[in-house]
């Protein structure tokens, strides 16, 4: 099947699982494994050429370079600055319409499963959130400015 | 390849077998009535400019919760007739108790939105939302009344709070409402969070949500080992003691009374009281019913808290809205007593005294309201000096409104009390009874105070006095409220009628 | 990998409270919420593990952040002022009661209790399909309520925030002056006083030293 022994399945106490040193593996966390070991290189390789960098570029610090920008206006104030609470509400709906598409996908795998009583159910949902999205809107919080 | 792709194991997932859940859309016309009514409303001001300001959204909402309020009466009639039931999959009930507590916050719904009226248009904030999420809160109390599965439960007081925090701080003018409606909002998140653990913990204990299901599975099985439910109860009780202002989760309600808009406190005092009872007479006198002798004395402690501890500190007080915060913890102390008594008396005076209190708070804070003036500030006993003589009619009325808080004879707060104590003593806890009496007493001397500042002191004469305006709609929801106060003060028999039908029932799914 | 996961959880929670950067607090919350992942990864309930991701660590962190840019980081708290006496110590206290009361009740439930259902045995089918029956059957109704509830949140989100968008507190011009010479001022005093490193403007600087926090002190009043 594969020729990495421990990516073969099995069940936990089963004599039969390969196990990976003396941790037994699952069909499971099997498959996490390779998500695992991407997280891995993702850091390494990252950490690996920033480290790099800092080895082998020169380093003559001075208040100038510190500055945003080298040339141009001066910023006021540092990069932590108040931010506009429109923002806010914009994330909010974001927020709203993810939880939806959560509610979604259960729905959408099995649709036949429900018929027309999850269709429906799944319409009034929809159109209570998109009900919210419509006053927002006219009240022009998603404007702009 | 290294990473080559293993055949599944498993076998591939059966198609769902799915039955669909029993819906039965007229049990719950009266929450559909609100919810519909409050998304419509919502629409129709967002959409036509001209019904944005004026009094068109709290006419609609008044003939909203109305609606509902009547849409109760077939239901009535359908329950005598069938007898009580429950719809999605016993998701909700269906019972004369759900009825009363809706009929009794659609009517707080609609006296505060007379209220509020032209108190919103005076301080220039709210607008239609403010009717919204009033109605929408309204419709996540009745959720909670009528919820017989713990999910519900806690979605229905998510639903009331949500917008009540809202509501609370909409007055962003003042900085002492926004103030008001952080605290209130960080602490009733907490308590959720308690609530909802509870309800894992014995979810944990029994393996359902479902009410009727873990009443069954009580009585059915002795467990060995009830921590993990005993737990559930504990956190549970301090959720649901949190709504209801029980000392000693009672901090945020002198602050949240005194910063929060006036027709926002009645409605508070009112609404989540009334749900807040409902829920904790749902979840602890009827589902947990078997294990009562363990979660009475819980509830005994709270309620002697409350009793002495909100009426001693709201003596000491010179603020009205805080002399009425700790005074409605004493009410809460009260409405207790009947749930420790966890007996069908207990519970009918409990609903007799929710129902009482809610009319009499509407319409106490709806003078309170009119006496807070320009920017609702003009609340120290010291601005009430002499407003016996400036506004006869209205302090007359508070007067009654106050002395029926009070429970002297010949209003509603006094049958509401004796009930209340005559169930105390029915089930066994004569000292209980003792202390509640004690509480009332002690309580009467601060009514009294206010009353004394009303009639007996005059106003101080170099201060400006306050402008006062008299909306022709407050004084109309204060008179509903006198009038009710007055009449089922003389005659209680048809509220406790009722409310001796209104039993809780929990039944499993049709 | 339990143990993985219960320390990827702690050390995030552990980070979230002791960091004194907001922002940093919100990125260890993260970490927490990827460990409750785990955690559901482990229940062989993957989708919601990958709901945990999107929902929580996605949309809820970036919300809070939002909120933290809202009030403004560069507003540093004075956390050496107690606002009421004792409340540290009476914390620990409470925290630490509150914790041996939960082991002690987990200790005393070791033996199982109901009997009734047990949610060690493996899920029949996949858990999406368990939450969608879940979904459209027993809980049908809560489902339908938690679109009124988000509907809420959105019109209160909106009262709240649209207000203070279209009239906002009216500041003094010679405020905001001020508060530029100051920031200004700060700037400078770091660019010299700190020379090539410049990293102490990252919020992580210490409010220990004495004569900051007493500064601190009277710009909050």
């Amino acid at each position: 099947m594969s020729s990495w022994p421990w990516l073969q399945s099995g069940r936990i106490g089963d004599p039969q699982t390969p196990s990976l040193g003396s941790l037994a593996v699952s069909d499971f966390l099997r498959s996490y494994l390779t998500v695992a070991i991407f997280g891995a290189v993702a850091l390494l390789l990252a950490g690996g050429i920033l480290s790099l960098g800092r080895l082998i570029r020169p380093s003559h610090g001075n208040a100038e370079k510190l500055l945003t920008y080298e040339s141009g206006v001066d910023p006021t104030g540092d990069m932590w600055s108040q931010s506009n609470i429109r923002y806010y509400v914009f994330a909010l709906l974001f927020v709203m319409f993810d939880v939806e598409a959560v509610f979604l996908f259960p729905w959408a795998t099995r649709l036949e499963a429900y018929g027309v009583f999850g269709l429906v159910e799944m319409g009034i949902f929809i159109l209570i959130l998109l009900l919210g999205l419509v006053y927002a809107w006219r009240k022009g919080m998603l404007r702009w400015v | 390849m290294m990473f080559a792709q293993v055949p599944p194991t498993t076998d591939p997932p059966v198609p769902t077998e799915f039955s669909t859940p029993d819906v039965d859309a007229w049990l719950i016309l009266p929450l559909l009535v609100l919810i519909g009514g409050a998304v419509l409303l919502l629409m129709v001001a967002s959409l036509v400019k001209s019904l944005q300001d004026g009094r068109f959204a709290a006419y609609a909402t008044t003939a909203i919760a109305a609606s509902a309020a009547i849409c109760v009466i077939p239901l009535w009639a359908r329950l005598n007739a069938d007898g009580a039931s429950s719809t999605f999959n016993g998701a909700v009930g269906f019972d004369g108790f759900s009825l009363f507590i809706t009929v009794m916050i659609c009517i707080s719904v609609a006296l505060t939105a007379l209220v509020a009226a032209q108190y919103l248009i005076d301080e220039g904030f709210g607008g239609v939302e403010f009717y919204v999420l009033m109605l929408l809160s309204a419709a996540g109390g009745v959720v909670m009344a009528s919820a017989n599965d713990l999910i519900v439960l806690f979605l229905g007081l998510e639903v009331l709070s949500i917008a009540v925090y809202v509501l609370v701080a909409s007055q962003l003018r003042r900085f002492a409402s926004t103030e008001a409606g952080l605290k209130y909002f960080l602490l009733g998140a907490f308590s959720s969070a308690f609530l909802l653990y509870g309800i894992a913990l014995v979810y944990g204990a029994t393996g359902s949500t479902n009410m009727s299901t873990i009443k069954d599975f009580l009585a059915g099985n002795l467990l060995t080992n009830n921590a993990l439910l005993l737990a559930g109860f504990a956190l549970m009780l301090v959720g649901l003691g949190f709504k209801v202002a029980a000392v000693p989760f009672h901090a945020w309600t002198p602050d949240v009374y005194e910063g929060a808009p006036s027709p926002v406190v009645g409605f508070m005092a009112s609404v989540v009281k009334a749900a807040g009872f409902a829920a904790l007479i749902r979840v602890f006198v009827v589902t947990f019913s078997t294990y009562a002798s363990d979660w009475q004395p819980a509830i005994y402690a709270l309620a002697v808290l409350s009793l002495l501890g909100g009426s001693i500190a709201a003596v000491v007080q010179t603020n009205v809205k805080r002399m009425l915060a700790y005074s409605s913890i004493s009410h809460a102390g009260f409405i207790l007593v009947g749930v420790q008594a966890a007996t069908d008396d207990g519970v009918r005076a409990a609903l007799f005294y929710v129902a009482a209190y809610s009319v009499m708070i509407v319409g106490t804070f709806g003078v309170v309201t009119v006496f807070g003036g320009e920017g609702d500030h003009a609340h120290s006993l010291d601005d009430y000096r002499g407003l016996g003589r400036r506004r006869p009619a209205l302090a007359f009325a508070l007067t009654i409104l106050l002395l029926s808080q009070a429970g002297v004879p010949f209003t509603v707060g006094f049958f509401a009390k004796l009930e209340i104590i005559t169930a105390a003593v029915g089930a066994g806890s004569q000292w209980l009874g003792v202390i509640a009496m004690l509480a009332a007493v002690i309580a009467a001397y601060l009514y009294l105070r206010i009353v004394v500042s009303l009639f007996m002191q005059d106003a101080d004469e170099e201060a400006e006095p306050v402008r006062l305006r008299t909306p022709d709609t407050a004084v109309a929801a204060i008179a509903i409220a006198v009038a009710a106060v007055m009449f089922f003060g003389i005659v209680p028999g048809p509220l406790d009628d009722v409310a001796r039908d209104a039993v809780p029932v929990l039944v499993t799914r049709g | 990998m339990f143990i993985a996961a219960a320390l990827i959880i702690l050390s995030g929670a552990m980070g979230v409270i002791v960091a004194r950067n907001p922002v940093h607090s919100a990125l260890f919350l993260v970490q927490t919420l990827f460990g409750v992942a785990a955690l559901f990864v482990l229940q062989e309930a993957h989708f919601l593990a990958a709901v945990q991701v999107i929902v929580y660590a996605g949309a809820i962190v970036i919300l809070f952040l939002f909120v933290i840019m809202l009030l403004g980081v560069d507003k540093v708290e004075d956390l050496n002022v107690e606002p009421i006496a004792g409340q540290r110590p009476l914390a620990v206290v409470i925290g630490a009661a509150g914790i041996g009361l939960m082991l002690t009740v987990l200790v005393i439930a070791t033996d199982v209790i109901s009997g009734a259902h047990s949610s060690t045995g493996p899920l029949g089918e996949s858990d999406i399909d368990e939450i969608a029956k879940s979904i459209f059957g027993d809980y049908v109704f809560a489902f339908q309520l938690t679109g009124v509830l988000l509907t809420i949140a959105v019109v209160g989100a909106v009262v709240l925030a649209r207000r203070a968008a279209t009239d906002p507190e009216p500041i003094p011009e010679s405020a905001y002056d001020e508060l530029v010479a100051a920031q200004i001022a700060a700037r400078e005093s770091t660019l010299t006083a700190e020379g090539g490193d410049g990293t102490a403007q990252d919020g992580e600087e210490t409010t220990d030293d004495g004569e900051d926090s007493a500064d601190d002190g009277e710009a909050e009043t």
